[in-house]
């Protein structure tokens, strides 16, 4: 891998880059100015309730959190150090059995040192949401 | 505490397929519960620094306050977590991280739980979670 993160596509830099989102399998579906676009599949060792295998919301947590990094980062011509300040997710439904989650990020305003994102998860239809979400990030300068 | 409550807590724990992924477990002081995430490569978010994922912490408070509903009211379904809102602290580094919870009220249908989370020193947390969780008997 001659790549390194700050020459590598913002693709890369989501996924292989990033050891846990590797682990989980996000996918970067799309991503355009301050906004982005993942995916996690279902997988049996990421069930949350065995009853109904359902993926666990704490996967949706993770996808959520990268997918508002990746629309901090898709606002920037470089990669910049960010790191999440808070996190607020409403869980408005269970995922069906057995289906992976895809989630959808903006981040609606840059500010100098903190920036501001909304996102939404589904499961199969982007008009049927199983959550929402409202984060802020810290954007540290690049050294 | 009670025989019922702990082996509610083993259940949720060894049932739950995600608890094992992410490797997490916990340890029983009496009726305190500390909930235990040994390090591992894949949970890294930020190889650079490195730290722990956000979504890996917040994942990890949200498993220890269903687990400490599992010691509070035994024989429950896994609760459906309804909001969590998370405050990230400090950076969570490459090492151990521990958390306990409070079960502020846990009413019929819905508890409130409170988690904190930390590295080094208790008195120092990486991060914090308030959640809202549904709770449901088995026979629902």
């Amino acid at each position: 891998m001659s790549e390194t993160y700050d020459t590598a596509s913002l693709a890369s830099r989501m996924t292989m880059f990033v050891p846990h989102a590797a682990a989980l399998g996000m996918e970067l579906i799309s991503s355009g100015p301050a906004r982005g676009v993942m995916r996690a599949e279902w997988r049996p060792d990421l069930v949350g309730d065995p009853d109904t295998e359902v993926i666990a919301s704490g996967v949706v947590t993770a996808l959520i959190d990268h997918t508002c990094g990746l629309a901090i980062n898709a606002a920037f011509d470089l990669p910049a150090p960010i790191a999440t300040l808070d996190l607020r997710i409403d869980y408005l439904r269970a995922a069906a059995p057995r289906a992976g989650v895809t989630a959808e990020a903006h981040a609606y305003k840059i500010a100098r040192s903190i920036g501001f994102v909304r996102a939404q998860a589904w499961d199969t239809d982007p008009d049927d949401l199983v959550a929402t979400a409202q984060a802020t990030f810290i954007i540290n300068p690049r050294v | 505490m009670d025989a019922a409550a702990v082996q509610s807590l083993d259940s949720f724990l060894q049932r739950v397929p995600y608890v094992r992924f992410l490797g997490m477990r916990v340890e029983l002081a009496g009726d305190e519960m500390t909930a235990v995430l040994p390090f591992a490569d894949h949970l890294v978010g930020n190889p650079m620094i490195p730290a722990l994922h956000g979504g890996v912490v917040g994942a990890f408070l949200e498993l220890t306050a269903l687990a400490q509903i599992s010691l509070a009211q035994p024989g429950l379904k896994v609760p459906k977590t309804v909001d969590i809102n998370l405050d990230y602290l400090r950076p969570a580094g490459p090492q151990d991280t521990f958390a306990r919870a409070t079960v502020r009220k846990i009413g019929r249908r819905v508890a409130n739980v409170q988690v904190e989370a930390w590295q080094d020193s208790r008195a120092k947390p990486v991060a914090g979670l308030t959640g809202h969780f549904l709770l449901r008997t088995v026979t629902e």
